[in-house]
């Protein structure tokens, strides 16, 4: 008998690129995907690495396919936004060796800058897209995504969200298939899309999104059960688990290939059942699609757009009630924070000091935005913190950002931030970026980028030096300073942001979760000296309270030493101590 | 018969190994188990609630409101926000310690008084100070294995078939303190 084990979502998919004979993966962490690659990374057969962004990612993967091997890309939802550009493509010329791209979606925005629907993108750039219910399904729907590859000639979108993706459930283990290499051959037709070859290829991908769509009545990953003829869902993915938690009874059609859907399947289950409801998380995706075809079916005029769904939330709509017994208590909101130690508080509470703007990124340093420090004032996407900032320059002119700077991460600023500040010296900005260099992808679980100096497989290998980069891409002006330098900075800062000149603070500090880098002291407050005056507590750190006189405490348990809030204490009341 | 566990807590304070060691634990009695997390930017020092559920066949991942059998609190305010996910009859183990959320700190919000002595009159509540106990044994960081042996009665299980789950989940130099963390919170209820 196979092996049977607990798996999340995401090793699931790890395991099926495992067995299905992967040879290499590229991929840029972003929750909820990022644990793909580092379960794949254990297996040493798999040629396994951190990309600096989605794109080239899936351009890695793309070369890996033409070259005749089995390759995979992984991203979170708004990572295939950065990787559409490849993908439209890859969609025309198909593939030699199998592909799939695993794209991870956020209902309920768990860890994301807005809740868009994978499938969406996948309809329009002509890319079949599976969607398993469950770990067992994700590792075979990843295996069975090969074989559709390479039968269909298109790379595959496996699409998760964030209860599969960060749920665990049975798997049986299978052993891996070697797929040998397949032949490659120059073909002009299929691999150069300029015009002339792609006028033919937008051919073979409609012909071929039809027949997929034709043969899909047919494809194991696709499952009707006809039980209570009188109710019935149209489902896919997590949403299916909740629909066999509420109505046991009820007849269902499950799709697998989420993208295209099988008609057949559709007209042979409306025939059958009394009503038909969809129930499909995020946006009406098969719902459009079967009202398209003229079929009468329930949908989004009941359930939301918006978040996760819940069986609790199917029960409303069909019963009236859920299953609560007692009231929700009121209780303080308690929002994620920077932790105790974290470098990018340093950084914050001198912006906050100095009433400074910022204009933010994509990582830890958004919870930056929030009261107490408050300096972040705008995020949009990975990238936008520097052009952004440009773009108020050049709207409004240079004194408009004489109290703004651009803040963004060391991981972020190599994705998509360094042609932002490419953009800033050619079009002659003299705004104030901070890069703030923790040494790692921090908000993902600590991953390693292009700076840090290993990789992926824990191999050691160049750093690339990010104050030299700024140098050679024509940065006159970049400063390197301590994040814990709170005078150093208010110093630098002021200087920079009433300057005339473009300039680049690279505020350095390793994450504080990072192993090896808590402080060897703890802070303690002497309550002689304290006189409750409350200028300690404005940096947001966690770790202190104030006790029932007033005076500020200092967790000792959750203090990780860094001495920030000694520097905002005028009567000296703080004090390291050793651990 | 599902049975539904939640874990809750403040990020950081190791829900989520907790809810591995009672889904591995589950599996190893036989049952089909899912386990629900919470990874990215919600473990950063926010409310974090993770789900196991297990029995001869589970679906969704997740419990709701009005379906845990046990709710272990790591926190007194967590155990109060998510106690309306309770059953009737269920039980609530609260590890009894305090942490205030940036929105008591900065003064914004007050934290709720009395909070153990409120739920006790809707809910069978049990509370370990699973921090001292923590600290008598010489390591903080098996705060959450004295909680995990506390609320395993509530749960089921041979002690054994915990221990052998213990062994296997926590890191190799840890496995004996946290064993004997396990014991400590077990034994602390009859």
């Amino acid at each position: 008998m196979a092996k049977k084990t607990i798996m999340l979502g995401n090793e699931a998919i790890a395991r099926g690129a495992f067995e299905a004979g992967v040879k290499l993966s590229s991929a840029y962490p972003g929750t909820p995907s990022t644990e793909i690659s580092e379960y794949l990374a254990k297996y040493d057969e798999v040629y396994t690495e951190w990309a600096p962004n989605e794109k080239v990612a899936t351009e890695v993967a793309i070369g890996a396919s033409i070259s005749g091997v089995r390759s995979l890309a992984c991203m979170k939802h708004v990572g295939l936004n950065v990787a559409s550009d490849p993908l439209y493509t890859f969609a025309y010329t198909g593939v030699n060796g199998g592909s799939v791209i695993v794209v991870a979606d956020d209902p309920g925005l768990a860890s994301s800058q807005n809740e868009q629907d994978t499938r969406m993108i996948a309809r329009s750039a002509h890319v079949p897209v599976l969607e398993p219910a469950d770990s067992q399904e994700a590792k075979d729907f990843v295996k069975y995504g090969y074989q559709l590859s390479e039968e269909y000639d298109t790379p595959v979108i496996l699409r998760t969200t964030t209860k599969l993706a960060h749920s665990q459930s049975t798997v049986e283990l299978c052993d891996r298939i070697e797929v040998e290499d397949k032949e490659y051959a120059r073909d002009l037709t299929k691999y150069v899309m300029m015009p002339a070859s792609a006028i033919g290829r937008h051919l073979v991908v409609e012909a071929r999104e039809k027949r997929l769509a034709d043969d899909a009545a047919d494809l194991p990953v696709n499952k009707m059960e006809i039980n209570d003829t009188k109710i019935g869902f149209i489902t896919c993915g997590i949403a299916y688990q909740y629909v066999k938690e509420v109505c046991p009874e009820a007849s269902v059609l499950k799709f697998g290939l989420v993208n295209p859907i099988s008609k057949k399947l559709v007209e042979e289950f409306v025939s059958k059942v009394e009503t038909v409801y969809v129930f499909e998380e995020l946006e009406p995706v098969i719902e459009e699609q079967i009202r398209a075809w003229g079929f009468d079916v329930r949908g989004k005029e009941l359930f939301t757009k918006q978040g996760e769904y819940s069986a609790n939330l199917l029960r409303r709509v069909l019963f009236g009630a859920d299953e609560a017994v007692f009231d929700k208590q009121e209780a303080p909101n308690r929002p994620p924070i920077l932790c105790p130690g974290c470098p990018h508080r340093s950084v914050f509470s001198v912006l906050n000091k100095l009433k400074i703007h910022a204009s933010g990124d994509i990582g830890c340093y958004t919870l930056g935005a929030v009261a107490p420090l408050s300096v972040i004032d705008t995020t949009i996407c990975m990238g936008a913190s520097i052009s952004a900032l440009h773009g108020m320059e050049k709207a409004r002119g240079k004194e408009f950002i004489k109290n703004w700077v651009a803040v963004i991460g060391d991981s972020t600023f190599l994705h998509t931030g360094v042609n932002s500040l490419i953009n800033m010296v050619y079009n002659k900005s003299t705004g104030t970026v901070m890069i703030l260099d923790n040494r790692t992808t921090g908000m993902t679980g600590h991953q390693e980028h292009a700076a840090t100096g290993k990789t992926l497989k824990g191999e050691e290998t160049y750093a690339i030096d990010l104050a030299e980069l700024c140098r050679a891409i024509g940065v006159k002006r970049v400063i390197e300073i301590s994040s814990f330098d709170v005078k150093g900075l208010e110093e630098v800062i002021r200087e920079s942001v009433n300057g005339d000149e473009l300039t680049v603070i690279i505020a350095k500090a390793p994450c504080v979760l990072l192993k090896g880098q808590k402080f060897p002291n703890k802070c303690v407050v002497d309550p002689d000296k304290c006189r409750k005056c409350g200028a300690c507590m404005k940096i947001g750190c966690p770790a202190m309270t104030r006790g029932e006189d007033g005076k500020v405490k200092i967790d000792a348990t959750m203090c990780n030493g860094c001495g920030l809030c000694k520097n905002y204490c005028k009567f000296n009341a703080i004090e390291t101590v050793e651990r | 018969m599902t049975k539904n566990i939640m874990i809750v807590g403040v990020g950081g304070q190791g829900t989520l190994l907790t809810s591995r060691i009672i889904g591995k634990a589950a599996l190893a009695e036989g049952c089909d188990v899912k386990i629900s997390e919470v990874h990215g930017m919600a473990q950063r020092g926010g409310s974090v609630v993770t789900f196991v559920r297990f029995g001869d066949k589970v679906n969704e991942p997740v419990v709701e409101e009005g379906q845990a059998d046990v709710i272990i609190a790591f926190e007194r305010l967590e155990a109060l926000r998510y106690s309306h996910f309770l059953k009737k009859d269920g039980v609530l183990v609260i590890n009894d310690c305090r942490i205030d959320p940036m929105t008591v700190v900065i003064g914004a919000k007050k934290y709720p008084e009395n909070i153990i002595e409120e739920l006790k009159k809707d809910h069978a509540v049990y509370t370990i100070d699973a921090q001292s106990v923590a600290l008598e044994l010489g390591n903080s960081k098996v705060l959450n294995s004295v909680v995990l042996g506390f609320a395993a009665k509530f749960i089921g299980f041979d002690k054994n078939v915990w221990l052998g789950t213990v062994e296997t989940t926590v890191p190799p130099k840890t496995i004996e303190i946290n064993k004997e963390a396990f014991e400590r919170g077990y034994n602390a209820i009859n």
